[in-house]
């Protein structure tokens, strides 16, 4: 091949860079391992780690996923295919898309969806430029404070070279929740609404909804789309609807994976579909008129409208929506529902067990399947102590806040047995008993 | 076209249920409630299964393909690596569990950061950025922060080489810069002359991909960083091809100040129909302060072994922030460590080496075939175009055409019509991974198009005759948008 | 390619003509729908906003491209032609029938230092390839 090129060694293929900058040594590589010797290592790190029982959810949630859907997933065909540029050699990815945005626009109550975002976080971000292109004279964009703190970091980071000015909303501290009444919605682009919030709690979404649309202000839906099996869609909020609806797509059949890859999901109101970022795939028909899907709207994209593109973005999560896409399919109207009804009923069969410790929730707000519990002493030390007993019994919110320092919040699934559930009560009361005999004797 | 999944669906027909029935909820407020079940479809497992294992089929892929997509690098995903990133820990994994529960993925996300640093040069890693265009916003983001931490805040535009992909002018500004493009000139080089008169006290930075999308190495790269760091201005490295240079040139030694890292490229991660991939970003020494969060770091324990954990806002305060609400594409990450540490410092040296071969072998191999070559006095880097515009002129067949052909010969269409620069081009990257006999095929495939689009062009304007669909109309998927199925347009 | 010989060119291949009433209706050329390819979706300027000469005011886009329309003279917005909403591909049939907007000139001397047909089609050939 050498000679076939047209050189008389491998260097020559590289004598077009200056000599200076040859000189590579790459000590801090390791040297190479076989397939078998890898496989040790990863299998020796992955045994450290170990299983836990965990009630951590705080934006990524433990959900059984169907072995067919991985099986499916990483089948070559999926697994090693590129962007369907190439529509008539990609109909299959392209079908999987449409499928994809038929369930997630289904789910959420609107009528558009693109192919998908990064993940929840930077949807919202994406969400929030999308509002501020669609309302033109306004660049302003109320947050409530109950959001998840990592994605107002996110959207923080993501829009702040545009001008876009970030408003918190406080929210009721007895409740947890936004209060419709006194929010200040003249003059801003959009409204965020949480649903679930970072907290657990329901907010009161019609009525948020309703006053932001009477003040010309956009409404823009984070939800789980597991609650959607359970709750409202953004798109029946209040008398118009929600006009975006952006979250995270993990728990639909997306592994927690240490943080990811996960996908984000956005829908929105037929009117605003051209500002919607990212990949769209359509329907459409061949020369002969077949059926036929292709992706549309590419003239919004940065290989096109370059400087001028609705966003830099040009991936989708492929892997994590071909999941999420073959977990609806099996899942159905009805699996959907009960997995979001058993989670919830799991919620309130902890919160049962945990009533004879004093232990209550935090806010008054009703919740899906995530609570704040105060447990009268420093988180840290008292999840320590649980995890002593194989449980990782919540998030630690003084990481959030210095002012929830004694407050945990924990989630619970369809994962979870009866069993499970009095385990966590004992490694709790143990915790909390183990910590006053130590106060006791100090 | 196969049915969709929703014209499969029967009322009352399902597959996994996955939790008890019959949990009543009363305590939540009726209004909040959903008062529909959502439409999603209703099947059984085994129509499930069947319907996107069918879908599947319909998709060239690597594993049943080749694919000289230029510019993106569709090189072999190792099967260990998938495998291995999906262990049932790292997947159980919850990113927010203590730290101590997550030492081993911690420790091949640090070594990970570590090799990267290496490759590139740089004198620190981010692994956070979840797609090259997320690890430019950062680089891009940095580049801003690194100014006006020195208070000058005059500069407001970044120069991007008119070859450049798409996602560099977005990115500068989404950023907040305005974007000043500066051309090539015939040999395939940035025209200094150009930059030397483009830049000045406005100019934040240069993004640059080297080689560049023309397939050729950037030879005066060392007057580009001078008149970028002369004027004030950083120099940003755009790794789309550095799988061209691995091993053998660092990013960092051509006087970069940051790069973007496109793992799902250079480190073999799969593409996956789109995605996921993942953009880590490296820096020069003056940047490491902004580098986005969270980082692994490691701390020397009393026991002599590293505790690694993450680095925060707490930690790092002057970093551009989050971008993503997790630790970015972690199952991705080890995926890219895998096939590191099975390449190992050897094998990072031969797969530029290999591709860089296979590449310049397809080039002269081409061009004996009858192919003009866009910039046939170059090297090629680990990619090159061939330029179409004379078949076109005589023919009418077009780049379009001839790509949709080839599909029709069993092979993925390279990139077509990218860059811009070149009319009627093709942009082929064999990469390392596939051996002489396919690329020898591929060769014989090209000849047999140029062939037919001489004697038959009609056969092959009207090509691809063996998919599963022919050409598809997609003026009439943008003007009748049709992206979501309901039951009342069912055809 | 056509080029209309009665209406004034602008460099962005952008017509106007100028009515009786002193307004002024603009469209595309015929060589820009024919760059472009079959038009999908015409965004128009919103009336009532005034904009500068040059000025980006709309967009139109094809399934390969999309190029901004610039204000060929200063001045405020009338009137659009809302049929473009709904069938963009007017613009292909006859580029200068298709109008997309009609302006209120604030200097309607501008209008005299466009390109006239003559030139604008000497700018147009001798544009490469």
């Amino acid at each position: 091949m050498l000679d076939a090129a047209g050189v008389g060694g491998i260097d020559a293929l590289f004598d077009e860079i200056p000599a200076q900058l040859k000189q590579v040594r790459l000590e801090r590589v390791p040297e190479a391992l076989n397939e078998m010797q890898v496989t040790r290592l990863l299998q020796e790190r992955a045994a450290q780690d170990g299983r836990w029982s965990s009630f951590i959810g705080a934006g990524a949630y433990e959900h059984y996923i169907p072995a067919a859907v991985w099986q499916l997933v990483t089948r070559g065909e999926f697994y090693s295919a590129y962007t369907p540029y190439q529509a008539e050699a990609s109909q299959g990815t392209l079908q999987l898309l449409y499928e994809y945005q038929s369930m997630i626009a289904g789910l959420t109550g609107l009528d558009a969806a693109n192919a998908s975002l990064y993940d929840g976080a930077s949807a919202l971000a994406e969400a929030i430029l999308m509002a501020v292109r669609l309302h033109k004279s306004s660049r302003r964009i109320l947050l409530p404070a109950n959001l998840h703190p990592h994605y107002a970091a996110v959207a923080r980071a993501l829009t702040s070279s545009q001008g876009v000015e970030l408003i918190e909303l406080s929210y009721d501290s007895r409740r947890g929740t936004i209060t419709p009444d006194a929010l200040p919605l003249d003059g801003a682009a959009a409204l965020v609404i949480a649903q679930p919030n970072a907290f657990g709690g329901l907010e009161d979404v019609h009525a948020l909804t309703d006053r932001a649309h009477a003040h010309g202000v956009l409404v823009i839906a984070v939800v789980n789309p597991v609650s959607l099996g359970l709750l409202n869609a953004p798109g029946e909020w209040g008398t118009q609807g929600a006009d975006i609806a952006v979250g995270e797509g993990q728990p639909l059949g997306v592994p927690l994976s240490g943080g990811g890859p996960y996908f984000g999901f956005m829908t929105c109101k037929a009117a605003h579909i051209r500002q919607m970022p990212g990949r769209i795939a359509g329907r459409t028909v061949d020369l002969d008129g077949t059926p036929g899907f292709t992706l549309t709207l590419q003239a919004r994209e940065q290989h096109i409208r370059r400087s001028k593109a609705t966003s830099n973005i040009c991936t989708n999560q492929g892997l994590a929506v071909t999941a999420a896409t073959i977990h609806m399919a099996l899942l159905g109207p009805a699996g959907l529902q009960r997995v979001a009804q058993t989670c919830h009923a799991n919620l309130l069969a902890l919160l049962e067990r945990l009533q004879p410790l004093g232990v209550r929730p935090r806010f008054s707000a009703s919740c899906f399947h995530e609570v704040v519990i105060d447990v009268g002493a420093p988180a840290p030390a008292v999840l320590a102590a649980m995890r002593a007993q194989g449980v990782l019994g919540g998030f630690d919110l003084g990481q959030w806040s210095p002012e929830l320092s004694s407050s945990l919040l924990v989630c619970v699934t369809e994962t979870k047995t009866m069993a499970d559930l009095d385990h966590y009560a004992q490694a709790l009361a143990a915790a909390l008993s183990g910590r006053s005999s130590q106060e006791r004797a100090s | 076209m196969n049915r969709l999944i929703f014209e499969r669906s029967r009322t009352g027909r399902v597959s996994a249920q996955l939790a008890p029935a019959g949990a009543v909820v009363d305590d939540i407020p009726p209004a909040l409630l959903r008062a529909a079940p959502p439409p999603l479809p209703e099947a059984a497992e085994l129509d499930v299964v069947r319907h996107y294992t069918r879908l599947s089929q319909k998709n060239f892929s690597i594993d049943t393909q080749f694919y000289p997509l230029g510019s993106c690098t569709m090189k072999y995903n190792p099967r260990a690596a998938n495998a291995l990133a999906m262990l049932p820990e790292f997947l159980a994994h919850h990113p927010l569990a203590p730290e101590a529960t997550g030492q081993g993925l911690l420790a091949c996300l640090h070594e990970l950061q570590e090799i990267l640093c290496e490759v590139s040069g740089m004198a620190g890693v981010s692994l956070a950025p979840m797609a090259g265009a997320q690890g430019e916003f950062a680089g891009v983001a940095m580049i801003r922060a690194w100014h006006r931490s020195r208070g000058d805040h005059a500069r407001s535009e970044i120069i991007v080489p008119d070859a450049a992909h798409g996602t560099n002018p977005a990115t500068a500004t989404m950023c907040g810069y305005a974007v000043r493009e500066v051309p090539t000139d015939r040999s395939g080089n940035v025209d200094l002359d150009r930059l030397r008169a483009a830049v000045g006290p406005q100019t934040a930075g240069l993004m640059l991909t080297n080689p560049s999308t023309l397939g050729v190495f950037e030879q005066r790269i060392l007057d580009i960083r001078d008149i970028v760091h002369g004027a004030g201005g950083l120099l940003y490295y755009d790794g789309a091809n550095l799988n061209a240079i691995v091993g053998k040139v660092k990013p960092g030694a051509m006087g970069f100040d940051v790069i973007h890292m496109n793992l799902h490229k250079t480190f073999s991660t799969p593409h996956g129909g789109g995605g996921p991939g993942a953009g880590p970003v490296g820096v020069a020494e003056r940047l490491l302060p902004f580098l986005p969060i969270p980082m692994v770091a490691c701390e020397a324990g009393s026991d002599g072994r590293g505790t690694y954990r993450w680095l925060t806002e707490a930690d790092r305060p002057q970093s551009i922030g989050r971008l993503s609400a997790f630790m970015g594409n972690v199952g991705v990450l080890l995926r890219a460590y895998v096939y590191a540490r099975m390449l190992g410092r050897k094998g990072m040296a031969r797969v530029a080496e290999f591709a860089t071969l296979n590449a310049n072998y397809l080039m002269v191999e081409l061009a004996r075939a009858g192919f003009d070559l866009a910039y046939p006095a170059r090297r090629a880097s680990h990619e090159f175009i061939v330029t179409l515009k004379r078949l076109k002129d005589e023919t009418g067949v077009s780049a379009m055409d001839f790509a949709k052909r080839l599909l029709d010969k069993g092979v993925h269409a390279p990139t077509t019509y990218f860059p811009l620069l070149v009319p009627e081009c093709l942009l082929i990257e064999p990469t390392e991974t596939e051996s002489k006999e396919t690329l020898d095929a591929f060769v014989a495939a090209m000849k047999a198009v140029l062939e037919e689009a001489r004697t038959q062009p009609d056969l092959v304007k009207s090509a691809p005759h063996t998919m599963p669909v022919r050409r598809l109309d997609d003026v009439r998927a943008a003007r009748e948008l049709d992206v979501v199925w309901k039951k009342s347009t069912r055809t | 390619m056509k080029i209309a010989r009665d209406l004034k060119y602008a460099q962005t291949h952008e017509w106007a003509r100028a009515e009786a009433d002193g307004s002024v209706v603009v469209g595309i050329t015929d060589h820009a729908q024919e760059l472009l390819g079959d038009l999908v979706y015409v965004e128009l300027p919103q009336v009532g906003k005034v904009y500068a000469k040059g000025q980006e005011c709309g967009v139109v886009e094809s399934v390969k491209a999309a190029s901004d329309i610039y204000a060929p003279v200063a001045g405020e917005v009338i009137a659009v032609n809302d049929e473009l909403g709904a069938s963009p591909e007017k613009i292909n049939e006859d580029a200068y029938a298709a109008w997309i907007f009609r302006l209120r000139p604030s200097a309607p001397d501008e209008l005299n230092a466009l390109m006239d047909a003559a030139a604008y089609e000497g700018m147009v050939s001798a544009e490469p390839g």
